[in-house]
């Protein structure tokens, strides 16, 4: 149903589909509709022009109603062109699901067998065919269905193949079912979709090859008709009886036209790479649709964010994936951004720099100063100085961020030579120098390695290299050891604390690591639903939680030494962010909770250094 | 007493033999003489970093991958004939896997989930895989009206409950976790350890816990065992291992796992990576990056000796 709706909501897909529907119709119905006999010849009224009297769309060269064969014809076609369909997309399929699931010799040899069949030209390879069965609309049938197997073989082995290392495939292993059961209940559930796109989008090709093979006199055999044939017919008499060939070549066209439409509309529908928007080009910085800039206060901070709000509106939902988060960070200082998947802490550093990803993301709120400067308002080019000059972003996957065909110090020296004026030779010394500086041994060598080429560890050094290119003031890091391993994780947190004190620089760092927070940053900020819930020192936040979500999260992680043990946990799971509770949005978790928590806003509540979201902190005299 | 399971010299190589023209393609060793033994309703964790083989090792043990040499034993029945075969496995030893939505079939429902391997391993008739599926739902705490949702419905927490139902599904004897919780939040996390410190005394379990978490290894086991590079380094009682590391990369482990309220660690040298899988060296595997490291590390394989009566190292110089 979903998918339904999804392919009307596409106009020219619905438009195809409409199209498609009526024609189909008409064909469907041709034994019931009053026509003349398509195959009775009338030598007397040949030829006749379109609109003429018996004869809505004229007679062929031998007098034949062309209306009449038209609708027959189309029915022809439209079944050969869908049995075609049927019958490659079924063998196709089998032994790509085959080759995919098993792999190996098996299916080394059935893919090298469909390459060679690919090695062919289509049409002479139909033609083959066709001159070893003899000609007939059955043997085109089986024609075009052979050349199109390779196309459904290929496409269902790679999509095979990928469902077969998953995870539930072994689960089903697991559960004691055989192969074939996995084939087929495992397997095929999920090729499915693929195998009806795949369909969708030839179905029309077979229609033309079809057409094509009859047209050449290798299909239908007189006087029975379909449009490949009528076409051949007409084409003799271009000239004089332009009527008897642009009859069917319409309906060709229409038929094709429309069975793309629709088909592109089911792909869309199903493709849930495209359905999630991949086809929608993110704009260059994140859509801001606020009311206005909060006013600016006095500080001397570096980076000042007041109020920012940050949602994702997808359908008729809207999910507040930040609702109005204040920090500040001074120059050279450390902040520490922490909290659960989904509470927000890193959309809040994409929409710094407006990064997050428009449509679906929209800044509806707040402002970002730097320096006093408001990122939000800046223009495109502005933006993009900023971005990677004065603000650098170390992400958590390396291999993911960096180019995978450019070489690491060539994709510094473009981010250098992207913001300053330097010539080649200089950004190339300059970002060997850089990466030396990460400790990344023999880095002359290093700088020219692709990125596939470095260990996980040294790619996030890289990493951290191509962000410092420019000598940012602040550098955002997004759980940039989380993909690590504990050891080296160890060195490249030592290594991001040492360059930031020795270059003065400030540093956000995002973590859900209450451990790795407390060896880094000089302050926390802890995040829950998209808003700070308690921010301060880290030692006196971490050591005296004012925030019962900060004190109970603490708990649950274990630390080293503590023996076997029993680990406390937070009942329940945090609220969806598109369907917030009134009040405070850690309520329904809290043993703490009073009704007055329930009803109305909690403000953030400033006590010295500390801050904390709460009516009833911890450690305060009720 | 018979232990619940017993590895020896469990060994697994990926490529390897001749190519056709008689060449020998290039062999890796995942995992290299791993042996050692669970007593029943004992929690062994097994800790190691990305490329250790603990995966290989947790595969092999259930029944989805033959290794190239060794024995696995469960509960005295050896089952070195049928390796690679998870039916003869299945119904002894489950697993439970790393990434709970991934290991649940997008297009079935929880229930259909549930049913496979009662089906398939049991050969329970519709009532009784009705009861029994309502068993295993009230064991890891979920709703009856979950059954007929499907995967993607669930959060990672929740997912996760259903891969542990379905791995107790067949009465299963020991159960294989495969870093089950390191895919979770940490509110989350605890919920799910939990369960199963509870559902293992509930079903007198045995639990092989892999992670590379230590501090949830520690919270959770009997024992430790600490793989790198495809062997066993050290193997000793949870609660000393860590405090108390006899071999240096278990001591380099304990020191790197960030802990609040202590300094950041500075002390190993960046070149510190793991050895070329295609071109292991001949002696330790950890030579390289070991301080102590002597000219007797390099010659050959440290073998795994006996410390005391549970503590065991695979190190020519331990620490103290």
């Amino acid at each position: 149903m979903v998918t339904l709706k999804l392919i009307l909501r596409n106009r020219l897909a619905a438009f195809g589909g409409i199209v498609l529907l009526a024609v189909c119709c008409v064909a469907l119905l041709a034994p019931l509709l009053p026509l003349a006999d398509p195959d009775i010849t009338d030598p007397v009224n040949r030829l006749k022009r379109p609109f003429s009297d018996g004869a809505l769309l004229g007679t062929d060269h031998l007098g034949r109603d062309l209306l009449s064969r038209l609708i027959w014809g189309t029915r022809l076609s439209l079944a050969v062109g869908i049995a075609a369909a049927l019958i490659a997309a079924f063998i196709g399929s089998a032994i790509g699901i085959v080759a995919g699931f098993y792999g190996g010799r098996i299916d080394d040899l059935t893919m090298r067998g469909i390459d060679m069949l690919m090695a062919f030209p289509y049409i002479l390879l139909a033609l083959a065919i066709v001159a070893v069965l003899g000609p007939g609309l059955l043997n085109a049938l089986y024609a075009v269905a052979v050349v199109n197997i390779p196309f459904f073989a290929r496409n269902i082995r790679g999509v095979t193949v990928s469902i077969a290392h998953r995870e539930f495939v072994d689960a089903a292993r697991l559960s004691g079912m055989g192969r074939l059961r996995i084939i087929w209940s495992e397997i095929l559930p999920n090729v499915l979709p693929v195998i009806v796109i795949a369909m969708s989008t030839t179905i029309g090709w077979m229609i033309l090859e079809t057409a094509g093979l009859s047209f050449l006199g290798l299909g239908s055999q007189p006087p029975q008709a379909d449009l490949g044939s009528m076409l051949g017919e007409g084409r003799k008499l271009l000239i004089n009886a332009p009527h008897a060939s642009i009859v069917p070549g319409v309906m060709i066209f229409v038929i094709v036209m429309s069975v793309n439409l629709l088909g592109d509309g089911v792909r869309d529908a199903l493709d849930p790479r495209l359905r999630a928007g991949a086809l929608s080009r993110p704009a260059a910085a994140t859509r801001v649709e606020r009311p206005s800039p909060p006013a600016a206060g006095k500080t001397d901070a570096l980076l000042q964010v007041v109020d920012l709000q940050t949602e994702f509106q997808v359908g008729p939902r809207t999910y507040k994936a930040v609702g109005g988060v204040d920090f500040e960070v001074a120059p050279g200082e450390c902040l520490g951004l922490i909290g659960e998947s989904g509470s927000g802490k890193s959309v809040t550093a994409l929409s710094l720099l407006g990064l997050v990803a428009s449509p679906p993301g929209v800044i509806a709120g707040g402002a970002v100063r730097l320096d006093g400067e408001d990122t939000l308002s800046m223009n495109g080019e502005a933006l993009r100085r900023v971005r990677g000059g004065r603000v650098a972003y170390v992400f958590q996957d390396p291999l993911a961020t960096l180019h995978p065909l450019y070489r690491v110090g060539d994709q510094m020296v473009e981010a250098i030579r992207s913001h300053r004026p330097l010539s080649r030779q200089e950004a190339w010394n300059h970002s060997v120098a850089l990466l030396e500086k990460v400790r990344i041994p023999n880095a002359a060598a290093r700088a020219k390695a692709y990125p596939h080429e470095l260990s996980g560890g040294m790619r996030q050094r890289v990493g951290i290299a191509l962000a410092l290119v420019n000598d940012p003031d602040l550098v955002i890091a997004d759980e940039p050891t989380t993909a690590l391993d504990v050891t080296v994780q160890a060195q490249v947190l030592a290594l991001l604390d040492e360059l930031r004190r020795e270059r003065n620089m400030a540093l956000i760092f995002i973590t859900h690591d209450f451990g790795v927070v407390a060896q880094l940053c000089d302050r926390v900020a802890v995040m829950y639903a998209g808003r700070i819930v308690e921010t301060g020192p880290t030692e006196e936040v971490l050591a005296a939680p004012r925030h019962p979500y900060t004190r109970r999260l603490i708990a649950c992680v274990p630390e080293l030494g503590g023996g076997r043990r029993a680990l406390s946990a937070i009942p329940g799971l945090p609220p969806p962010v598109d369907a917030l509770p009134a009040g405070c949005a850690f309520a329904p978790r809290c043993d703490k909770a009073q009704n007055a928590c329930r009803q109305g806003e909690v403000v953030l509540q400033s006590c010295g250094m500390r801050a904390v979201r709460c009516l009833f902190p911890e450690g305060a005299t009720p | 007493m018979t232990p619940a399971l017993a590895v020896r010299g469990l060994g697994k190589t990926f490529g390897g033999g001749r190519s056709l023209l008689g060449r020998p393609k290039p062999a890796v060793h995942a995992v290299r003489d791993v042996s050692f033994a669970v007593a029943p309703g004992e929690t062994l964790g097994i800790v190691g970093e990305s490329g250790c083989g603990k995966s290989t090792l947790a595969r092999m043990l259930v029944g989805l991958l033959a290794p190239s040499e060794g024995s696995i034993e469960i509960e005295g029945k050896d089952l070195s004939d049928q390796t690679g075969d998870p039916v003869a496995f299945g119904r002894l030893i489950q697993y439970v896997f790393q990434d709970p939505i991934s290991s649940l079939n997008p297009r079935k429902t929880v229930r259909q989930i549930l049913e496979a391997p009662l089906i398939h391993l049991l050969g329970l008739d519709a009532a009784a895989r009705k009861a029994r599926i309502a068993e295993l739902f009230e064991a890891v705490n979920l709703r009856k009206e979950f059954l007929e949702r499907y995967p993607h419905e669930f959060s990672g927490g929740q997912a996760q409950r259903i891969g542990i139902a379905r791995a107790l599904a067949a009465s299963p004897r020991i159960l294989v976790l495969d870093e089950p919780v390191s895919a979770l939040d940490v509110s989350v996390q605890a919920q799910v350890l939990n369960l199963l410190a509870e559902l293992r005394e509930a079903f007198d379990l045995t639990y092989l816990f892999i992670s590379h978490d230590l501090a949830v290894v520690e919270a959770v086991s009997d024992r430790v065992a600490v793989l790198y590079f495809g062997r066993v380094v050290e193997m000793g009682q949870a609660e000393k291992i860590f405090t108390a590391p006899r071999h240096p990369y278990t001591g380099l482990l304990a020191r790197s796992a960030p802990l609040i309220g202590r300094p950041l660690l500075r002390t190993e040298a960046a070149a510190a990576e793991l050895p070329d899988p295609l071109n292991p060296p001949p002696g330790c595997a950890f030579a390289a990056r070991c301080g102590r490291a002597q000219d007797d590390c390099r010659g050959g394989p440290p073998p795994l000796t006996q410390l005391s009566t549970d503590h065991e190292t695979a190190c020519l110089h331990p620490l103290n």
